[in-house]
């Protein structure tokens, strides 16, 4: 029999969200069953990108080394890693839940904790997703938006450092 | 690394993370269904609540950026205001309470508590920001 302690985190949370998902079926059946069409609807338009980022994962672990890496996005990086990670975030399409491990990866070779934080700040100037963004809201407005989340990226990641160092 | 070894590596990556994202979609599902009907209730017009109910609101619903356009977008037309829709498409993307788990064990607690509190607040400022902008640019 398999014990509760021997069951992964990640695991755990699945069940804990499946428990959900049954608990509130009970009350609303059609909730669940639409949540659950909405889930897999995603899941289906992320299977390509799953695939893209399995490519990249494999390129970063093929080509990259750990001292180029730290090179452009550690700590020791300077200007060059901030604008690095701008464009990385830029370039870079993925959900978190993909690009979390992902960074992670790079984290652990050597990846800088406010460069990670204008890197996932930058997902909002998505350029296949821009002209959606031109579609509902004009040129003018998705030049603004983009402008303020590329000079709050980096603002964002000086206060990473700022509060992770002051923790520490 | 060889071929094998890199695709080995990448594959393990993702494969440590599947049950989470498993989870993770489950719940954005969820929370999409409870919240998407509700949206323009929340949205009343104040130019000081508005954008923090949005900011509320996008963190809540954590999902593909290009969804929240079209919430937003089909919000705008509703007439909800900018200021709000804007707050609510920046913290979408970039404040995720549904991800928060995943962010922790792979980011940190630490710094995934930090960033998206800093992230949801930067969404309001930049909703300000942007409105105040576009007004001055006279759009």
């Amino acid at each position: 029999m398999i014990k509760i302690k021997e069951i992964k985190k990640g695991t755990k949370f699945l069940l804990l969200v499946i428990l959900l998902y049954l608990i509130l079926g009970l009350g609303d059946f059609d909730l669940i069953k639409n949540g659950f069409l909405y889930t897999l609807n995603i899941f289906l338009k992320i299977v390509p990108i799953l695939f893209l980022l399995i490519l990249i994962n494999f390129l970063i672990n093929k080509y990259f080394k750990p001292k180029s890496i730290v090179k452009y996005l550690g700590k020791e990086s300077g200007l060059k890693g901030w604008i690095f990670a701008i464009f990385s975030g830029i370039l870079i399409s993925g959900p978190p839940y993909i690009l979390f491990p992902l960074l992670k990866d790079l984290k652990r070779k050597g990846m800088s904790q406010p460069l990670i934080a204008v890197f996932l700040y930058n997902r909002n100037v998505k350029i296949p997703f821009l002209p959606v963004m031109v579609y509902y809201f004009g040129l003018t407005y998705t030049i603004v938006v983009s402008f303020y989340v590329i000079i709050f990226s980096v603002l964002n990641g000086l206060l990473i450092n700022f509060f992770i160092r002051k923790k520490s | 690394m060889n071929n094998e070894e890199a695709l080995k590596k990448s594959l393990n990556t993702l494969k440590s993370s599947f049950p989470i994202m498993v989870g993770v979609l489950l719940l954005v599902g969820l929370a999409n269904q409870i919240f998407s009907n509700r949206y323009a209730e929340i949205f009343n017009g104040n130019l000081l609540l508005d954008p923090l109910k949005g900011a509320l609101a996008g963190s809540i619903s954590f999902g593909i950026p290009v969804t929240s356009f079209i919430v937003g977008g089909e919000l705008l037309s509703a007439g909800v205001s900018l200021i709000a829709i804007t707050a609510f498409i920046l913290a979408w993307s970039t404040v995720g309470i549904a991800m928060l788990p995943l962010e922790m064990v792979t980011l940190g607690k630490k710094f995934s508590i930090i960033r998206n509190s800093i992230c949801f607040v930067f969404s309001i400022i930049i909703a300000i920001l942007t409105v105040w902008t576009l007004n001055l640019l006279n759009l």
